[in-house]
């Protein structure tokens, strides 16, 4: 019997996927392991393999083809005796497909996902925050629509965070809530819908800037997943995480010193610790000691993670990863540089398996390397904090009275207001520049 | 030892008790209940389920008497008194056998005899059947003692002539003439099943109107349909004076005027409120506050004491088994540290009375909210004008619906009339999920059904009623 090959899963929420690359064409044999398509997702590539032998009887879907449905037949695969006349039409996808034909792709099954880690694609509407969809009664809109408070800006108490009247009365007298709109002609369309008033706000309109340019003096490059995935989590993050920032200079040359006598010592290895490997490490221990700012807002209530999973992110070509270094407080400089090069160099080529990027209780992200002095930082959710690490350079700096000079890094940290006060943030950040200066107590 | 030490134990197995029992085994705690008496406590053996049962039988006498009306013909009517109380204990005894059900099927412990409470976390129970004391642990403890008739000198029942609601539901007699002291709930039920089985009945209320806590429209309704089927109402009145005589009781009565007679009935049922059972618990050793005479607590329904929480009548009013069961729930949850807790809104409490007419209400009188400063829209739809209450042939009732009228809060709903208590529970999912006028306005009600009134009442407080 034909045995048809599946569009797969990449993650949990994936419901659609592009076929990037076809990298067989009908008549071809493949055996077991043979590659025979290339899947991309909002942010990674998997390939296709196959798990049978047999000769490729037909292609369903065209490559370049990016929205395919999770479990539509893509490719029907015919065993020795077997002709392409075998092959009925293939059934409508549908999630009961038989799991032995199911292709198999390098990694793990989705159902191996821990069910914990939020997923980072797109914001599916439900009862969590999301940003798409606010949960309130009818009561609580009525109220907010007629006092011209914004509902997203209110924190809700009812049952799994809904919005009750008690929540909007609350806001209205602290007077804390963001005003619906600015202009008379929003304020009317905010008083329309809760759903509305809770979208991100777009921006001009393409109407608008296609007028600004003159056609031909541009081109248009049309977004792909991960373009699409960066614009909207980003603008999520900046619409509905309060950031505030926090800077620190940190001095180097303890951790310098330290690095070199162990890369001497660890040289013939061929492991190399970098700066980056001590950050991620001191960012690690310092969650640890500060567990409270280890966290993650919900409606439902704050989120204190146990484990210091650190993201860091990854630029590749058309956009950015952030695998994710997980118990990196338990793991050596060694084991932390080497998982850190192994997922860099997948991330580049766009092999990273949705449970290698998802998830994650904190971000790094370091530009030294472009000499950039300081930034800040976007957070990434449903983190609530992000570093901005800076150039490690050579400072003048004044101890005890004199001048001197040391190599410092300035670090900025975004804090999600929501669950990380100012307070809260700075000791973060203390503890953090406590370890890069004094590494030895990493060892600890 | 380890057979006695439990994660929570609950002292009383009524709505309140069995519940929490139920949720705490079903979030993994390792549970006890302790009953002095049967499982199930007041509300399934002598309260809520058995007068629903002696109800229906009074109700079906008085619609056998009307058969004629719906072109229907009987023999001679009649009743066996001791037959329908049977029925009534039978009800009763069935529930009692379904909650010990459930307690085996949720591996909860059972523990005969009477609690006390002995320090930290520790319980003595002593077994009625005289085999002696015995020590129960737990890490946390739930009071579920409920509540019982409360009396006062001069009204004192004597358990033959003067009955509270107990000796009510197992009469020895249907009496000729019967004093029912207080127009509550409790009261009010009962002077409606001896008036519909032929007693001569008299309702005596202290306050200015039957059925005090309802709204006054409703009370003023329900009086009048009262003293329709026969009985006599005094309120703004007391009673005083009680004495049980070798066949009937003589009582004076003191109405608002001031005017006091001595008057006999063959039988007096006191229903003037109930006392929290608070007492020989070891409640004050264990540093677990009263007040008013109802356990303190908080929110979540922690006492005074650590680990020591009450839940239902003997945690103060409203005395209701459904307010038990909800405080239970939420109380065992807290505990369990379970997300998503949230404490029991006392606004959106339905109650029910089942007189006939029955009356049913959730939130606030529109006396109450007046007072509370809103401005009101308050709509009313009759039952003569739908369809279905008119097929059936109760025609008497009203359903009132309170809103504010800035807002559209739905702030109470009171109805009065043929399965009101059913209709009711509609109103406070709506309350519950904080409905407006609006959402209420384009919710579909099925036809031909009384819950149409609740759909036209809401319509007619804004001036949209269609069928009226």
């Amino acid at each position: 019997m034909p045995i048809p090959i599946l569009m797969p899963a990449l993650s949990p929420t994936m419901e659609t996927g592009k076929l990037a690359k076809w990298h067989v064409k009908e008549g071809d044999e493949v055996k077991s392991g043979d590659v025979i398509a290339e899947i991309e997702t909002d942010k990674a590539v998997m390939e296709v393999e196959a798990i049978e032998e047999g000769r490729i009887g037909k292609l369903y879907v065209p490559e370049g083809d990016d929205d395919v449905p999770v479990n539509t037949v893509i490719a029907m695969v015919l065993e020795d005796d077997e002709s392409a006349g075998d092959i009925e039409a293939p059934a409508p996808a549908t999630p009961a497909a038989t799991p032995a034909a199911a292709p198999q792709v390098d990694t793990p099954a989705p159902a191996s996902v821990p069910q914990s880690q939020p997923a980072t694609t797109t914001a599916q509407a439900g009862d969590k925050p999301s940003g798409d969809r606010v949960i309130a009664s009818p009561l609580a809109k009525r109220l907010a629509s007629e006092n011209n408070l914004l509902l997203t800006s209110i924190t809700g108490t009812g049952p799994k965070g809904r919005i009750v009247k008690r929540d909007v009365e609350q806001a209205m007298s602290l007077g804390g809530a963001a005003p619906a709109a600015s202009t008379p002609t929003t304020a009317l369309a905010a008083s329309k819908t809760a759903v509305d008033i809770s979208r991100p706000t777009a921006g001009l309109d393409d109407k608008e800037i296609f007028s600004v340019y003159e056609e031909g003096s541009y081109e248009i490059v049309p977004h792909d997943n991960m373009r699409r995935i960066i614009a909207d989590r980003l603008t999520l993050a900046k619409t509905s995480i309060p950031h505030f920032y926090l800077s620190i200079d940190c001095e180097l040359d303890e951790l310098l010193m330290a690095r070199k006598r162990m890369n001497d010592a660890i040289a013939a290895d061929g492991t190399r610790l970098s700066v980056n490997d001590f950050i991620i490490k001191a960012l690690a221990l310092a969650l640890q000691k500060v567990p409270d700012a280890n966290a993650t807002w919900t409606s439902e209530g704050t989120l204190k993670h146990k484990r210091s999973d650190v993201a860091v992110a990854v630029a590749v070509e058309g956009g950015l990863f952030t695998p994710v270094i997980r118990h990196a407080d338990l793991k050596t400089l060694s084991e932390i540089s080497n998982e850190m090069k192994d997922l860099a160099h997948r991330a580049r080529s766009k092999k990273l398996a949705p449970h290698e990027y998802q998830g994650g209780t904190t971000s790094i992200s370091n530009l030294g390397m472009f000499d950039i002095k300081q930034f800040d930082a976007v957070i990434n959710p449903p983190h609530a904090s992000i570093l901005a690490v800076g150039r490690g350079e050579q400072r003048p700096v004044v101890k005890d009275g004199a001048l001197s000079v040391a190599s410092v890094m300035s670090c900025t940290l975004s804090c999600d207001h929501r669950v990380i006060d100012g307070a809260l943030g700075a000791q973060l950040l203390k503890a953090f520049k406590t370890y890069i200066e004094d590494p030895v107590t990493m060892l600890v | 030892m380890s057979q006695s030490n439990f994660d929570l134990v609950v002292i009383g197995s009524g709505p309140g008790g069995y519940v929490a029992a139920i949720r705490a085994s079903q979030l993994g705690m390792k549970t006890a209940i302790i009953e002095r008496e049967n499982l199930g406590g007041i509300c399934l053996n002598w309260g809520c389920i058995p007068t629903k049962a002696l109800l229906r039988s009074a109700e079906m006498y008085q619609q056998m008497k009307h058969a004629k009306k719906f072109g229907l013909s009987t023999g001679e009517i009649g009743f066996d008194l001791d037959a329908i109380v049977k029925r009534s204990r039978n009800v009763s005894k069935k529930l009692t056998g379904g909650v010990c059900f459930l307690m085996n099927k949720n591996k909860i412990t059972v523990i005969e005899g009477e609690a006390k409470l002995t320090g930290a976390g520790s319980i003595e129970v002593t077994s009625k059947d005289g085999s002696g004391v015995k020590p129960v642990n737990g890490k946390h403890i739930i009071i579920a003692t409920g509540a019982r008739a409360r009396t006062f000198p001069g009204l004192e029942p004597d358990g033959q002539k003067i009955w509270t609601y107990r000796e009510a539901l197992v009469p020895d007699i249907m009496p000729k003439s019967l004093l029912v002291v207080g127009s509550g709930a409790i009261g009010i039920e009962f002077a409606s099943f001896y008036n519909a089985l032929g007693a001569d009945v008299t309702v005596v209320e202290v306050m200015d109107r039957v059925m005090p806590v309802e709204d006054e429209e409703i009370s003023k309704l329900a009086r009048k349909a009262f003293e329709k089927q026969g009985m006599t109402i005094h309120t703004n009145a007391k009673v005083s004076d009680l004495k049980a005589g070798n066949a009937d009781v003589s009582a004076t009565i003191t109405l608002g005027d001031g005017e006091s007679s001595k008057q006999q009935f063959e039988r007096v049922i006191l229903a003037v409120g109930i006392a929290a059972n608070t007492e020989n618990l070891g409640l004050e050793e264990s540093g677990v506050k009263v007040e008013n005479g109802a356990v303190l607590i908080d929110e979540f329904c922690a006492t005074s004491a650590p680990n020591i929480y009450a839940i239902g009548d003997v945690a103060g009013a409203p005395a209701l088994a459904h307010k038990a069961s909800h405080e239970a729930i939420l109380c065992v949850e807290k505990i369990a540290g379970q997300a998503d807790v949230h404490p029991l809104d006392r606004n959106n409490i339905p109650g029910c009375t089942y007189c006939t007419p029955q009356v049913a209400s959730v939130g606030l009188t529109e006396k109450a909210a007046l007072d509370a400063g809103y401005e009101l829209k308050v709509g009313r739809f009759p039952y003569q004008a739908n369809g279905k209450a008119i097929a059936l042939g109760e025609t008497d009732g009203m359903i009132k619906t309170i809103f504010d009228a800035k807002t559209g809060e739905m702030l109470g709903a009171h109805m009065i009339g043929t399965e009101a208590t059913e209709l009711i529970q509609g109103y406070t999912i709506g309350k519950t999920l904080e409905t407006t006028e609006a959402e209420l306005m384009h919710t579909i009600f099925p036809h031909p059904t009384l819950s149409e009134m609740m759909h036209e009442s809401v319509l007619e407080a804004y001036e949209r009623a269609i069928h009226i």
